[in-house]
């Protein structure tokens, strides 16, 4: 399993490689790598259904707690299924959608890697491992939303999106550190067995809140839903994709998988339940100021998940609908949206429009593709004989069950406009003449909609394909083994007379969806969007502010925040703590009485002299001074970077001296600067004294002392301490020199640039 | 600066300079020295060459971008981190092997990136300083 989401990340690398050796035929090949996961996943299928679980993991930072660990039981091996499979149909997809794109080459990369991210997030058992593949998702889907970089709009969309789930993100983080917390354990599947220690514990709430926004937020639940619809600025394989199956059902699997850990309490349900219809009916209602194609169906996403939620939430109250609700209606909604966006994109790209009100006889013109948005339509509409029937039947029954009646009642209402949405979707098919020269788009483009349509019937007619993965799937929602026999025909019950007063509202409400549209798209609705737009502008005006006074462009008032900043902080750390102290002090041998002496006189002279070079040279002796001591206290290694960080700063400020010709002498020191001088001379002096007032601990020196031979294999202490003992250290601090040298270089640049005329 | 005696030892002493700093990268881990104070020489070395010759001439002994040498020493000192991860140990284990009987470890290749990195780096800055002169001479003539 590691290996699986290695090698999903490595041939994400190897994309552009392939790309470029095979040009257009590179789909049909990529393809290959998420097929070869859903074939390794298939493989997995008899022992998940056998009750199994699957754990494999590798160490990482084992210290910390943090390891490259996952975990299999049938949720995750639903997700990965629907993850490489779609897939598959995504990247040949891709290949004919984005024909000829310049830089398809890193569409593919990007597409792939976020699979891989996407694959070692649903794997996941390490918290921290789920975390870092939860925040890759942001980041590849702001870099494919944003996939079409020259538009100011996609950009916008892009990085909406990012503000809006990577802030939850955050939340999400700190949620996750105190569910670790609570139950001792960084492994996810340890949590699951200590629920009743998470929910008596005090921090639960908090916890719960935490990690609630992060989900909302990427599974764009109301009030954060604005960002999905926006986020259709994005190319159609990324929306069919992003948007239908994977990254907004991760909140719902991160839900669906703390299920069992976080569920059962009061609030719970309740809060999941009522975001959850809050959102389907959000999204219902603004399907009604829509015409264009795939913001229709983001709409009618936002409704999908949030009818899961809503299922997630109901799950504890239920025997057994709830889960295998869920279950069917997620299958059932990833196979018809993604199926439904990828026709929309491939009516767009063969029309060269999307807007409904424009499209007409399209069935004559595009029948494979209308085949395919026939039967996603019916999965949509929820009638029979597809999945989507069975899925919405199961969770009327939850809800019947769950929920009050007037709760039942409103979410009727939102499954109805997924009826009028099925029809609005299929008339243009059937109705009018087909416009000139429009044909059938490639097989790439047909494909993936055909496959996902036709699997929907598939497990439609014969449920018992699905039956025991949908089965284990419920039983990890549930944290309780599921029994259910999925079928078509439950004979007349309540849920199939829901069923039928959906269809005759739908049909109803697609009467009125011309006058609904002209109310509804007549004013901008203030939504939470508004709110964002706001907390955006203020932020930017804050910034714009706090520049102007701190960058003032001025080095001397740069120098002066920094180092005043230092004469605070450390001030206060010095007044909180022990307060002043006077180190003993050992006498002078005459040879450092000496050196002290010169280096004081040195200092002195900087203070008097008015030529920079002549400034330059006796400041490096103060240096080269303390250089000495250094040797002097047997540190070699100290005293030769010491010298060699003052050659370098000498000899680089003389260089710089000698590039700026018209120089005067050095001006006389504003009071300010003395002042300035002063204190943070004065802070540092003290600083010192009080360290060297405090015990020296022998405890740290021992043990690198004894260590460094027998186990770093190097008798140079300090460097078995950089490259070894703290390299994770030394790693940070050199990929900042690495930033520094790169803005310098850049900076001066930046001037060559300014100068010239 | 154009002294005689400058131009004419720089030369080889960027030579000697160049090979100490290698020198010093080795012996880092047994004797005083290592990545950062070798990084620290090779610049230098650079430095006293531009001081004599000009930033020009010293640029042209370097044969590709300075900034590439940053991208490449933090890659060295990543994957030098890595290797540890497929062995199933924790991330940045020192792991020791023997190649053609010298004993090379993963901390050494670890330092060899400190190296690359902080050269790369100072060198950015250093001729970025000339590349800024270059038009900033012509406005001044």
């Amino acid at each position: 399993m590691v290996t699986s989401v290695l090698v999903a990340f490595a041939g994400a690398l190897g994309a552009p490689w392939v790309y470029r050796g095979l040009g257009n035929r590179a789909g049909w090949v990529l393809a290959l790598l998420p097929l070869g996961l859903t074939l390794y996943f298939s493989s997995l299928l008899p022992a998940v259904l056998a009750g199994q679980t699957l754990r494999h993991g590798v160490a990482w930072v084992p210290s910390l707690g943090v390891g490259l660990s996952f975990y299999l039981d049938g949720l995750s091996l639903l997700f990965a299924l629907l993850i490489t499979g779609i897939g598959t149909f995504i990247v040949i997809y891709s290949g004919g959608y984005l024909k000829g794109h310049p830089d398809l080459g890193r569409f593919y990369l990007v597409i792939l890697l976020f699979m891989a991210s996407m694959l070692g997030l649903v794997l996941a058992d390490n918290i921290v491992t789920l975390f870092v593949m939860w925040e890759l998702t942001s980041l590849t889907s702001y870099l494919l939303i944003g996939f079409n970089h020259t538009e100011f709009r996609s950009r916008r969309a892009a990085t909406q999106a990012l503000f809006v789930t990577a802030g939850g993100g955050l939340a999400l983080l700190a949620g996750l550190i105190l569910l670790a917390g609570m139950g001792g354990s960084w492994e996810i599947s340890e949590l699951l067995t200590k629920g009743e220690v998470l929910r008596a514990h005090p921090w639960y709430l908090g916890a719960l809140v935490l990690v609630l926004v992060g989900a909302f937020t990427k599974s764009a639940q109301f009030p954060f839903h604005f960002w999905l619809p926006n986020a259709m600025e994005a190319p159609t394989p990324v929306s069919a994709y992003l948007h239908s199956a994977t990254m907004v059902k991760a909140g719902v699997y991160l839900l669906a998988r703390l299920q069992p850990a976080l569920g059962g309490t009061e609030v719970w349900s309740s809060t999941l339940m009522a975001f959850g219809l809050a959102t389907l009916l959000t999204g219902a209602t603004l399907t009604f100021r829509q015409t264009d194609l795939k913001r229709l169906l983001a709409y009618s996403t936002v409704a999908a998940l949030g009818a899961l939620v809503f299922a997630i939430g109901a799950v504890p109250l239920t025997s057994y609908y709830g889960a295998v609700g869920f279950a069917a209606f997620l299958l059932a909604h990833s196979l018809y949206k993604g199926g439904l966006f990828m026709a929309a994109g491939a009516v767009d790209h063969e029309v060269g429009t999307r807007d409904v009100s424009q499209l007409s006889g399209l069935f004559r013109a595009m029948p494979i593709t209308g085949v395919a948005v026939g039967l996603s339509a019916l999965s949509l509409a929820g009638l029979p004989p597809v999945l989507g029937f069975i899925g919405k039947e199961a969770l009327y029954a939850a809800f019947l069950e769950a929920a009050p009646a007037w709760m039942t009642g409103l979410a009727v209402l939102g499954f109805a406009v997924g009826v009028t949405l099925a029809l609005i979707l299929t008339v243009p098919f059937f109705r009018g003449q087909p416009p000139e020269g429009v044909h059938e788009g490639s097989p790439s483009l047909w494909l993936g909609p055909v496959v996902l349509a036709g699997l929907g019937l598939l497990v439609g007619l014969f449920p018992g394909l699905y039956n025991p993965l949908a089965d284990a799937v419920a039983s990890a929602v549930k944290g309780a083994p599921v029994a259910y026999h999925l079928k078509l025909w439950h004979g007349l019950n309540l849920p199939l007379l829901l069923s039928l007063v959906t269809v005759l509202l739908g049909v109803g409400l697609y009467f009125l969806y011309p006058r609904l549209l002209a109310w509804m798209a007549r004013e901008p609705i203030p939504g939470p969007e508004s709110a964002y737009v706001g907390l955006m502008r203020g932020l930017m005006r804050f910034s714009g502010k706090l520049e102007r006074l701190l960058q003032s462009g001025s080095l001397r008032a740069y120098l002066v925040w920094t180092f005043m900043g230092l004469v605070a902080l450390v001030g206060l750390a010095l007044l909180r703590g022990d307060g002043l102290l006077w180190p003993q002090l050992q006498g002078l041998h005459p040879g450092q009485a000496v050196l002290l002496a010169l280096m004081l006189l040195s200092a002195l002279a900087a203070l008097r002299l008015r030529s920079h070079l002549a400034t330059v040279v006796v400041v490096g002796i103060v240096g080269a001074g303390v250089a000495i001591v250094f040797l002097l206290q047997n540190a070699p290694d100290l005293a030769i970077t010491q010298f060699l960080v003052e050659t370098l700063t000498a000899v680089l400020i003389a260089l710089v001296l000698l590039q700026i010709r018209r120089i005067g002498a050095v001006p006389r020191g504003r009071f300010l600067d003395k002042l300035v001088a002063l204190s943070f001379g004065g802070i540092l002096t003290l600083l010192m004294l009080a360290m060297l007032a405090q015990p020296m601990s022998p405890h740290l020196a021992q043990f690198f002392a004894e260590k460094s031979l027998p186990e770093g294999f190097g008798r140079n202490i300090v460097n078995v301490i950089l490259v070894d003992f703290r390299g994770l250290d030394t790693f940070g601090e050199i990929t900042v020199v690495g930033l520094a040298g790169l803005g310098v270089y850049a900076l001066l640049k930046g001037l060559r640039k300014e100068g010239k005329p | 600066m154009n002294t005689l005696i400058l131009r004419t030892t720089s030369s080889f002493l960027f030579t000697l300079l160049l090979l100490l700093s290698v020198f010093l990268l080795f012996r880092g881990h047994n004797e005083p020295g290592g990545g950062f104070i070798g990084a620290l020489v090779a610049v230098g070395a650079y430095a006293l060459y531009a001081l004599a010759h000009g930033l020009k001439a010293a640029r042209k002994l370097l044969p590709l971008h300075p900034l590439r040498l940053v991208g490449w020493g933090l890659l060295v000192a990543l994957l030098s981190a890595l290797v540890a991860l497929f062995l199933n140990k924790p991330l940045m284990t020192g792991v020791w092997f023997s190649l053609f009987g010298v004993k090379v470890g993963t901390p050494v290749i670890f330092d060899i990136g400190v190296y690359l990195t902080v050269f790369g780096a100072l060198l950015s800055a250093l001729f970025g300083l000339e590349e800024t002169a270059r038009t900033g001479g012509q406005e001044g003539g």
